[in-house]
């Protein structure tokens, strides 16, 4: 039996780690895919106290090999489930049981879908949900963006300097990103926005071809798109644990800045809890809120 | 075998006339998933003698990543007898890898 087990191996699940190692526990991390979270697809952090500059990939390795230098254990395994035994909680991977007296959930969040059919297929076919990952694929050729917060706007004046017209597509006249990135958008030429719309259907044969949009007023358009960037929000990786904590009407799970949740011994760290500001500071900074206070749990068992 | 690279000059020799089955890796320097990705690959390399396994990298070889429809990296694209038999975009565990090869 571990004292902690640490669910996800992101900047909030690795702090954790390295936290819980300092204060003596033993220490086990489950990771589904690969450590790092979504930080590896940032090219540059430059808002995280000391590293000016520093790849999301690099920040990520350094932090994974530092919680691997301190002893904790790592296993690829995709946690799907928590049993609350009281002083001891089982977490049930695809392929074994893990116990422990903690446990601490990292799962961070994933991009939300379209939900249009055939999206999955397409992905990396002109679905894309990362613009400056993919944006450059798209030199000289028409895309299109879908979302009204921050992110799509963003990706929009991105791919505006790289495609030869970008469509922003937003089911609302207005939109909840910034006004000075709209105003930005406005002036640019190769931009073009299509608003109370949504995008209805993908058209592709191996790849994508052109979107058809549904308008509020039942109009529907086609438009000829190579790439199709989806920017509209992230849902948290909370799925499997709905059962054993509150989650809130989002899936987010309920605490507050200690990182307690309300079963007994299971904490939250990260971009999966109800907080305001997910960055990659906060989510750090959660993992030595939950190990401390699962420290002080598992000290008084 | 180690990983080769590759480049539109030895494409065909290296990819398309290959007697083995290949694993091309399309990939960027300034891609963290393809970083992720690269011990993986390298592995594969080491292990499987029935496999060649090779990295294109799409920043110098745009011709290529455009050629065999690559808008998303990591990106890898097996080849069996010159043709495309299956691909998988971003990254994947080694047993998902191997998924692609019919392992």
């Amino acid at each position: 039996m571990y004292d902690i087990i640490i669910i996800g191996a992101g900047p909030a699940g690795l702090t954790s780690a390295i936290y819980a190692k300092r204060a003596s526990k033993s220490v086990l991390v489950l990771e589904a895919k690969a450590y790092g979270g979504q930080i590896i697809n940032t090219p540059d952090i430059e808002n995280y106290p000391v590293a000016a500059h520093i790849s999301g990939f690099e920040f990520a390795t350094k932090v994974y090999e530092q919680a691997q230098a301190l002893g904790a254990e790592f296993v690829f395994e995709k946690a799907v489930d928590i049993r609350d035994l009281g002083d001891i909680k089982e977490v049930v991977t695809e392929s074994n049981v893990y116990q422990a007296k903690a446990v601490i959930i990292a799962t961070g969040s994933e991009n939300r879908k379209l939900g249009v059919e055939r999206e999955d297929e397409l992905v990396g076919r002109g679905i894309s949900y990362c613009a400056t990952c993919d944006g450059a694929f798209y030199r000289k050729k028409s895309v299109a963006v879908v979302g009204g917060g921050n992110t799509a706007l963003e990706d929009a004046l991105y791919l505006a300097d790289i495609a030869e017209k970008v469509y922003i597509i937003h089911r609302r006249d207005e939109f909840r990103g910034e006004d000075a990135t709209v105003k930005s958008l406005k002036e640019r030429e190769n931009v073009e926005f299509v608003l109370n719309s949504q995008v209805v259907k993908l058209n592709a044969d191996k790849r994508l071809e052109s979107i058809e949009v549904l308008n509020k007023d039942g109009s529907t358009r086609v438009i000829e798109v190579k790439g199709l960037f989806v920017a509209v929000g992230r849902i948290p990786e909370n799925q499997n644990f709905g059962k054993v904590v509150n989650l809130d009407q989002s899936g987010y799970i309920v605490a507050g800045e200690d990182c307690t949740t309300n079963a007994k011994g299971i904490f939250v760290a990260g971009d999966n809890r109800v907080k305001n500001v997910r960055q990659l500071v906060t989510a750090t900074a959660d993992g030595a809120v939950a190990v401390s206070e699962a420290v002080k749990y598992i000290n008084n068992l | 075998m180690a990983v080769i690279d590759v480049n539109e000059k030895n494409f065909e020799q290296e990819v398309l006339k290959s007697d083995k089955v290949v694993l091309a890796d399309f990939n960027a320097d300034w891609c963290g998933p393809c970083q992720m990705l690269k011990p993986i690959v390298h592995e594969i390399a080491d292990e499987r003698a029935d496999v060649k396994v090779v990295s294109i990298n799409i920043d110098d070889e745009e011709d290529l990543a455009e050629k065999y429809e690559v808008f998303s990296i990591p990106c890898v694209v097996a080849f069996k007898n010159g043709e495309e038999v299956a691909r998988s975009v971003g990254f994947k565990p080694k047993a998902e890898l191997l998924k692609l090869i019919g392992d």
